[in-house]
C-alpha cells in the first residue's frame, strides 16, 4: 500500500512536523545555527541564486540516491588551504568549515539541503525554493509539508524532511558525506549504473582532488587504476552498486545497525574481496516477514527467487512500516526494482549463510 | 510529673509517623536478584513508566486478567491468531486485543515487540545506542520503520540518558523469550468508517 493511501489521521500521525509542532510550541526546539536564508550559505556567486560561487566544486556521484525522480545537483566547499584526509579509505575526514549541498527540482526547484562541519559536530538543514525561484528560507528543524504541491504525484504532499531525519541516514557510517567518496568519485565509472549520470565538465573527481591537493592519503595506485566494484558481470556490479548508494549509508559494519550483519556499502580498499563479502551479508536471515510467504522466517536474498527476497519485497512497497528505504523517498524506485530483481533472477544458488 | 509525661508521649509522638505508614505495596513484577544498581533503577523505570501493560501480556487469573509474568516483556505472543480488527464507529478510535498487546486504530494493527534479550526475535542484537535512538526518534533502531501507537515514544523519549540507559541495562538482564511478534498490518486491515469513508 502506498503512502497516498493511508489516511489522513496515519499521515500527520506519521509525520515528524506534528512533533516539531509540539517541541517548538514547548520551547525545547533550539535554534538552528544556519543562515535563513540559501543566499547567504555561500553556494552562489549572484543575489539571483543562479550562479555557483567560484570556489564550490560540483560533482556527480557514479551511483546517485533515489529522490523520487527528483533531478539533483551537488557541490561542495572546503575552507581555503585545506584538504580531505583519506588516509582511511573507506572514511574519508573533512576539515571543519566544510560545507555540502544538494539541490532537487521537480518541475522547479523545490529545496536545496546544506551538510556543515562545525567545530562542535555535523549541522543539517533544508532551503525551500519560493514559488518564483527568488529566494529559499531555512525549513524548521523538524521538518515541513507542502500539501498537495508535488508535481511528481498530483495531489500529494511535497515532504521536506526534519533534521532527525538527516541524521538517521547521513551518521548511519563514521562520515556523514555520502555521495563524496573514493566509489563514487571513481574515474572508472559503472555505465550501467541506475540513474547514473556522466559528469559535466567541471565537475570534480578522484584525480582532480588529487591534482588539485584538496585530499591526501590515497592509494596512489588508484590514480592509474580507480576503484571500481569487482563483480562477475555488468548486471552485478550496477545492482550492488544501487545497494551501495542507497542501502549502504545505514547498512554497513560501521555503523549504528552493524549487529544486524547486512553490510551493502563497499570498501574500495577491499577490491576483489568486497563483493562476496556484500553477496554473503545478502544471503542471511531476514528479520523482516514477506507479507503472504508462509512460516516467521524469509531471507534477504533468495537467488534465483525474487519473490522470496526481502530486500527486493521492500523496495517495492512504500507501506511505512515496509518500505526501504524508510525515509526520504515516497515513490518506489521502478527501474533499480526491475534491475534488482533481473540480478537475483540470474544469481546462481547459493548456500545460506 | 511533666518530665516523667513528656518521655512517655514523646516517644510515642515520634513514631507516630512509623506507626501510620501505609504498608508497602507487593512488588509487581518479581525483582531479578543480582542486578547492578542501575539496571535496579531500570527495573523500577519500566514498572512505574507502565512498560508491561503492554508489552508483558495478559492471561486469564481467578479474578480475571493478569499479566502472565512468564513471558515478561515478550510482547505480543505468537502463537496468537489475530482476526481482522473491527471497524470502529466516531468517537471511538482504538481497540485493543485481550492480551492487552496487539492494538487496532487509523495506524493499521501494531503490537506490541518483544523487548527480551533473545537475539532472534527480541532485543538480543540491538544495542544501547540504537535503543536510545529508538526512543528519541520514534524509529525503529532509530533509523528504521516507524514506531506505531499507541506505543508513548514521545514521552519515553523524554528520560533523560542515565534513565533510559538503566532500562537498557535492566532489559538485557531479563530472562530472554523467544516469541516472533507478528509484523504490523497496513490501515486497510483495520479499516474505521472516517478512515475508508464507508
Amino acid at each position: 500500500m502506498s503512502v497516498s493511501g493511508l489516511p489522513s489521521p496515519l499521515r500527520i500521525w506519521s509525520s515528524t512536523a506534528v512533533l516539531g509542532l509540539v517541541l517548538s510550541t514547548t520551547g525545547l526546539a533550539t535554534a538552528s545555527p544556519l543562515p535563513q536564508r540559501l543566499g547567504e550559505t555561500g553556494l552562489y556567486a549572484d543575489r539571483t541564486l543562479t550562479t555557483p560561487a567560484r570556489d564550490v566544486l560540483a560533482y556527480t556521484p557514479q551511483y546517485p540516491l533515489w529522490s523520487d525522480g527528483a533531478t539533483k545537483r551537488r557541490w561542495i566547499r572546503l575552507p581555503p588551504g585545506t584538504s580531505i584526509d583519506a588516509h582511511d579509505a573507506d572514511a574519508w575526514v573533512f576539515p571543519v568549515g566544510t560545507r555540502v549541498w544538494k539541490e532537487f527540482t521537480r518541475g522547479r526547484r523545490r529545496e536545496t539541503r546544506l551538510i556543515v562541519r562545525t567545530r562542535s559536530g555535523w549541522v543539517y538543514g533544508t532551503y525551500r525554493w519560493t514559488d518564483d525561484g527568488s529566494d529559499a528560507l531555512l525549513v524548521a528543524a523538524a521538518g515541513a509539508v507542502d500539501p498537495g504541491s508535488d508535481p511528481a504525484r498530483p495531489g500529494e504532499s511535497y515532504v521536506f524532511p526534519s533534521e532527525q531525519d538527516c541524521r538517521s541516514c547521513h551518521e548511519g557510517r563514521p562520515t556523514p558525506i555520502l555521495g563524496f567518496s573514493a566509489l563514487q568519485l571513481s574515474a572508472d565509472r559503472d555505465p550501467e549504473a541506475v540513474h547514473g549520470e556522466q559528469p559535466g565538465p567541471g565537475m570534480v573527481d578522484l584525480g582532480m582532488l588529487v591534482d588539485r591537493h584538496l585530499i591526501r592519503g590515497l592509494p596512489a595506485s588508484w590514480r592509474a587504476r580507480p576503484p571500481r566494484i569487482e563483480s562477475s558481470t555488468e548486471d552485478e556490479r550496477a545492482a550492488l552498486g544501487y545497494l551501495h548508494g542507497n542501502c549502504g549509508q545505514c547498512h554497513n559494519a560501521r555503523g549504528p545497525l552493524a549487529s544486524l550483519g547486512l553490510d551493502l556499502w563497499l570498501d574500495p580498499a577491499r577490491r576483489g574481496n568486497d563483493t562476496h563479502r556484500v553477496i554473503a551479508s545478502l544471503l542471511g536471515r531476514s528479520h523482516f516477514q514477506i507479507p503472504g510467504q508462509a512460516g516467521p522466517e524469509s531471507r534477504r536474498l533468495t537467488p534465483g527467487a525474487p519473490e522470496q527476497s526481502a530486500i527486493l519485497v521492500r523496495m517495492r512497497t512504500r507501506e511505512p512500516t515496509q518500505q526501504m528505504p524508510p525515509v526520504a523517498t515516497r515513490m518506489v524506485d521502478a527501474e533499480a526494482a526491475r534491475r534488482i530483481e533481473q540480478w537475483i533472477q540470474e544469481l546462481p544458488s547459493r548456500s545460506p549463510r | 510529673m511533666r518530665r516523667r509525661v513528656v518521655c512517655i508521649l514523646l516517644p510515642l509522638f515520634l513514631a507516630c509517623p512509623v506507626l501510620a505508614r501505609e504498608p508497602a505495596p507487593p512488588p509487581f513484577v518479581p525483582p531479578l536478584p543480582n542486578l547492578s544498581a542501575e539496571a535496579r533503577r531500570g527495573e523500577h523505570l519500566v514498572v512505574i513508566g507502565g512498560c508491561h501493560d503492554c508489552h508483558t501480556p495478559l492471561k486469564n487469573g481467578p479474578n480475571g486478567p493478569v499479566p502472565d509474568m512468564t513471558r515478561m516483556l515478550s510482547g505480543h505472543p505468537q502463537q496468537f491468531e489475530v482476526p481482522p480488527a473491527p471497524a470502529l464507529a466516531a468517537p471511538w478510535m482504538m481497540v485493543a486485543i485481550a492480551t492487552r498487546t496487539g492494538f487496532a486504530g487509523p495506524w493499521g494493527v501494531s503490537f506490541a515487540a518483544n523487548l527480551t534479550p533473545d537475539p532472534e526475535t527480541g532485543l538480543g542484537n540491538w544495542t544501547e545506542q540504537t535503543f536510545i535512538e529508538s526512543l528519541r526518534t520514534g524509529r525503529h533502531m532509530g533509523r528504521g520503520r516507524p514506531i506505531l501507537p499507541p506505543m508513548p515514544w514521545e514521552i519515553v523519549g523524554q528520560h533523560t540518558d542515565a534513565e533510559l540507559k538503566a532500562i537498557w541495562a535492566y532489559l538485557r538482564r531479563v530472562p530472554p523469550i523467544r516469541n516472533q511478534v507478528p509484523a504490523p498490518r497496513p490501515p486497510m486491515a483495520a479499516a474505521t468508517p472516517e478512515a475508508t469513508g464507508r
